[in-house]
């Protein structure tokens, strides 16, 4: 039953997100791939859509996903299938700070919990890392392809022109969503240029 | 029990505006929850906000759900805590879920396949920019590049499974961070 599925893994997702909406990429990459769900460029669109649109990361990836996934019953079991990932992906959290705030304290100075954070950070970068490399690949080496051929193809040459271009902006702070606009319409007119 | 629900109702209505007009998840909602939650209604204080950062941190979920959730608590309670992150979570399902359509509806277009192409290198170097930042959020120690090192290398390279890293790690830092305060005594 595939709204139970997304339920229960968005909520497997949401409880070992980790610092933020963007550790659950590694996850969502891995059961979205497992689990055959969707092709690897496909993550990367939801990844856009996620970063363009308001609210946080972690429900409009949750959200996405579970409307794609539950698109085949038709409308109601997109609306259905986008519950339940994104209740999925709240719960864990939601429960987690009731308790949590109840017990503040005793939480704040509990040194198992800072203890496993130590290790913790430092894992979710390095995962992350992992998920930027596989998405890297999936960009710039797409299945079916050898090496040879994509260096020969002008393609891959616009997609590091507008990577590069992207990343300087990324890291001057401009806005995501102008980063996302302008990689939109540099693709588009290196589409109907070539 | 009104005065209850009269809160829950406007922490519903403060953090739905709050969703609605964050972009970039989590630590962009932080000084928009400080500027409408401590300045405009003042049911907490700048203090509790910190606290809240520090929370969200270091529990696991996305960041905007945990604070949601942590100043409805503080607020008025379980209700509080409900309305709040109801409020956060709604005008993203809605947006997207539109979204979603669109996009099915018109990913055939040549022009939407070409914007995409476009769009998922432009994307990367956004996770470029995410993670340098994560990175600079961490210890600067041996301990912290190893582990940065290892899960990198287990997962990416050896497929092993992400929950089986995370939960490695979580006991590898727990161990070592005992071990380093045993040895301070």
């Amino acid at each position: 039953m595939i709204f139970f599925k997304l339920f229960y893994t968005f909520f497997k997702i949401g409880l070992f997100t980790i610092g933020g909406g963007y550790a659950m990429l590694p996850l969502i990459q891995e059961e979205v791939i497992n689990n055959g769900w969707l092709p690897k460029e496909e993550i990367v669109n939801f990844i856009a859509v996620s970063e363009s649109t308001p609210g946080p990361f972690a429900v409009n990836i949750s959200t996405y996903v579970g409307s794609v996934l539950g698109g085949e019953f038709g409308i109601l079991g997109s609306l259905l299938g986008s519950f339940c990932a994104t209740l999925g992906v709240v719960l864990p959290s939601f429960i987690i700070i009731l308790i949590v705030a109840k017990f503040y304290e005793k939480f704040k100075t509990n040194k198992i919990v800072a203890g496993c954070m130590t290790g913790l950070k430092p894992a979710v970068v390095g995962l992350i890392g992992g998920a930027i490399l596989s998405i890297f690949l999936t960009v710039f080496l797409p299945d079916g392809y050898t090496l040879s051929e994509i260096l020969k193809t002008a393609q891959t040459y616009i997609s590091l022109a507008i990577f590069a271009v992207c990343a300087v902006l990324a890291f001057k702070k401009v806005h995501p969503i102008i980063i996302i606009c302008l990689s939109a319409v540099a693709g588009i007119a290196a589409g109907y240029l070539l | 029990m009104r005065e209850t629900f009269k809160k829950a109702l406007q922490l519903f209505v403060t953090f739905f505006k709050i969703g609605a007009f964050t972009f970039g998840g989590g630590y962009a909602m932080i000084p928009l929850i400080s500027k409408e939650v401590v300045e405009n209604k003042k049911w907490i204080t700048d203090d509790d906000i910190l606290e809240i950062v520090a929370i969200a941190e270091s529990t696991p979920g996305p960041i905007a759900i945990n604070s949601a959730t942590f100043v409805g608590f503080k607020v008025c309670g379980f209700w509080g805590s409900f309305f709040a992150t109801l409020g956060t979570v709604l005008p993203s399902f809605c947006i997207i879920f539109i979204i979603s359509f669109l996009l099915e509806q018109f990913k055939d277009i040549k022009a939407v396949q070409y914007a995409f192409e476009g769009i998922r290198a432009g994307v990367l170097a956004l996770l470029l920019k995410a993670i340098v930042t994560m990175y600079k959020k961490c210890p600067k120690n041996l301990v912290s590049y190893i582990i940065m090192a290892a899960s990198f290398i287990l997962t990416a390279l050896l497929d092993i499974p992400v929950l089986a890293v995370l939960i490695g790690c979580a006991v590898f830092g727990l161990v070592t961070s005992l071990m380093a305060e045993r040895r301070a005594k």
